[in-house]
């Protein structure tokens, strides 16, 4: 096990907090530190965490209103006068409803702008499938120009938004809503464009990212006492994807479970399974949603409805490392 | 004035020229609006704008966003001629390696502020400029967004216009090209815009109607424009589309094609499009026979 993770990843006493609120921590800091850097939003001041900052520097925050795809192209304007812009809303809206208008302003364009994405997964809760964004990571990693982070936790998000605080193209962060596990430590290693292994093992590689890295983690516990040794990666960068480390965990194990809280195709797996068909060719097994929307639930109920808990992940690997050995 | 009003004319017109010839070569584009908008073009780059040609990068300059990026041959002629690159470059409109891409893309282009052709974001753009340069402290600087009446059926449009008309912009100039034309019609049987000047005013804008093809008007509203404070403003400039060229004024069909590309009933026959229009052009539709014929 990687030894800068919370000591009490596995005990009782383990702390739970929305990532989005590391966001909002991050981007205070990055606040203070650069004059440059202004907030925007989309009538979700609170929600989204923006609000530290809005506070603290009211005259550098832009209230939008109900407006995304206002949002993310005045967002382009301010960058071109040399700003440096978050955008903050449900991922469902941003950049679910103005992808169009992110392509050509901000990526196509080359400005500066991070577009942060809250609400997305399952994990969104009793909101219900609109709310519910499972395709962003897809609709953001196919564009040319664009970074694309998936914080695991909390302290994670708050070092994601200050690394992106200081790119100079265009930037995707992915949040969630609910109270998730504090898996990582102030001492965990985080850059843009590497993923960590978390824990090192020889039979399974799972490559995950976002609040499920927990989930990852534990189901590599429970395999292990079933003898088989799992390798738990947190792939918080989805692009540019860390090729060198997926490949060697690749040909170390020979097997890969990628494990996401999107749908299935487009997103985390997509991007492993195409890496690794060209470079390694690998059975990659995918967890995720499968081609459905989200519903109404509480966490736990939706995360084994949609088999994405511990207990699904480890009856997969049960399943394919059987299937795939030896 | 920097320009006689004859001068600005001339100006315009041989931008016009340009147009036809550019639209010829590249054997595709937007014909209509280019014609139509050439004399306000002409009237901000060569009268109003804050800019040095020569210098593209200038942080003092004035910002030019072009929102319905379709009309760039316009753009284009116009940079050309005050100075930008030279006017033998526009013979490269839409060609393999151009600089002077089918819609304008900034990244190719020193001198272009923004990125477009999908309708709509401009105002936007040029608002987030406008609000960025003011939280600066910025009060020489102007934004200038050029757009159309048919991409008024965006949302993203209204969007942008009631956050302008809340924070006050008063250093943002929208002109709107009201040529009534897009590409399926007229807009008022599209989807009818009107009334038009009043919905901006709805929104808290000051709002200027001028004859788009009057160079007094257009230069009078773009200055007015700069003196009216805790407004922006926006001028909707009446232009004829085609504008020059009697055969295509006020047809729709030549919204989104170039001359010498299909045979129109009642035009000239499609080879001859293009050498009908620039003798329409050098003869102001035969007012005046020039040495040119």
């Amino acid at each position: 096990m990687n030894k800068t993770l919370n000591p009490d990843l596995f005990s009782d006493s383990l702390a739970y907090e929305p990532n989005r609120k590391g966001f909002g921590e991050g981007l205070l800091e990055a606040g203070k530190q650069d004059e440059s850097i202004v907030a925007l939003t989309a009538d979700l001041v609170e929600s989204t965490q923006v609000e530290p900052f809005a506070k603290n520097f009211p005259e550098r925050f832009v209230e939008i209103g109900v407006a995304e795809q206002n949002m993310v192209t005045l967002a382009s304007g301010l960058a071109a006068v040399g700003k440096k812009p978050f955008t903050t809303s449900y991922a469902s809206f941003s950049p679910g409803r103005n992808w169009e208008q992110i392509r050509t302003t901000i990526c196509l364009n080359d400005r500066n702008v991070k577009i942060v994405g809250c609400h997305s997964g399952v994990s969104v809760g009793p909101d219900g499938a609109t709310h519910q964004m499972l395709e962003d990571i897809a609709l953001m990693r196919v564009l040319p120009n664009m970074t694309v982070v998936v914080p695991c936790d909390s302290i994670e998000a708050r070092k994601a938004t200050l690394a992106l605080a200081k790119t100079k193209s265009p930037g995707y962060l992915r949040l969630a809503r609910e109270k998730t596990a504090i898996i990582t430590t102030e001492e965990t290693d985080f850059s843009i464009g590497k993923a960590a292994v978390f824990r090192e093992g020889s039979d399974v590689s799972i490559i995950a990212c976002g609040p499920l890295v927990h989930e990852a983690l534990k189901a590599a516990e429970a395999l292990s006492k079933e003898k088989i040794d799992a390798e738990v990666i947190n792939c918080a960068t989805i692009k540019p994807l860390d090729g060198p480390t997926i490949l060697k965990t690749a040909q170390k194990t020979g097997l890969v479970i990628t494990v996401e809280e999107a749908q299935a195709v487009g997103g985390l797996g997509g991007a492993v399974a195409e890496y690794l068909s060209e470079n390694h060719p690998t059975r990659v097994v995918k967890v995720g949603s499968q081609d459905r929307f989200g519903q109404s639930g509480k966490i736990d109920e939706l995360w084994h409805e949609y088999k994405l808990d511990t207990e699904y992940i480890v009856r997969l690997i049960k399943k394919a490392y059987r299937k795939t050995s030896r | 004035m920097i320009h006689t009003e004859k001068e600005l004319e001339l100006i315009a017109n041989q931008i016009r020229e340009d147009i036809i010839y550019m639209l010829v070569e590249a054997g595709s584009g937007h014909t209509a609006g280019p014609l139509g908008m050439a004399d306000v073009f002409t009237a901000l780059y060569f009268e109003v704008l804050r800019h040095r040609p020569k210098e593209p990068n200038w942080p003092e300059r004035d910002r030019v966003v072009l929102s319905n990026g379709h009309i760039n041959p316009v753009l284009y002629a116009t940079m050309a001629h005050a100075g930008y690159f030279p006017r033998s470059e526009l013979k490269t409109l839409r060609k393999f390696g151009t600089r002077l891409q089918g819609h304008p893309e900034r990244l190719r282009l020193p001198g272009l502020e923004t990125t477009s052709g999908p309708l709509g974001s401009g105002i936007s753009q040029a608002a987030g400029m406008a609000y960025g340069l003011r939280m600066d402290g910025q009060k020489q600087q102007r934004v200038w967004c050029l757009t159309s009446d048919g991409e008024h059926q965006e949302g993203n449009i209204w969007e942008a216009v009631m956050f302008a008309g809340k924070n006050r912009l008063s250093n943002l100039t929208v002109v709107v090209d009201r040529n009534n034309i897009q590409i399926d019609g007229m807009t008022e049987d599209i989807m009818p815009l009107e009334p038009f000047a009043m919905k901006y005013q709805a929104f808290n804008w000051h709002v200027i109607e001028v004859d788009g093809h009057n160079f007094d008007e257009v230069i009078s509203a773009m200055e007015q424009s700069k003196a009216i404070f805790e407004k922006p403003t926006c001028i909707v400039a009446h232009t004829i589309p085609g504008k020059g060229v009697d055969f295509m004024e006020f047809d729709f069909r030549w919204h989104g094609i170039p001359p010498n590309s299909k045979d129109l009933p009642g035009d000239p026959p499609k080879q001859m499009q293009a050498k009908a229009a620039l003798e329409r052009l050098r003869t102001l539709n035969g007012k005046i026979r020039s040495e040119h014929e």
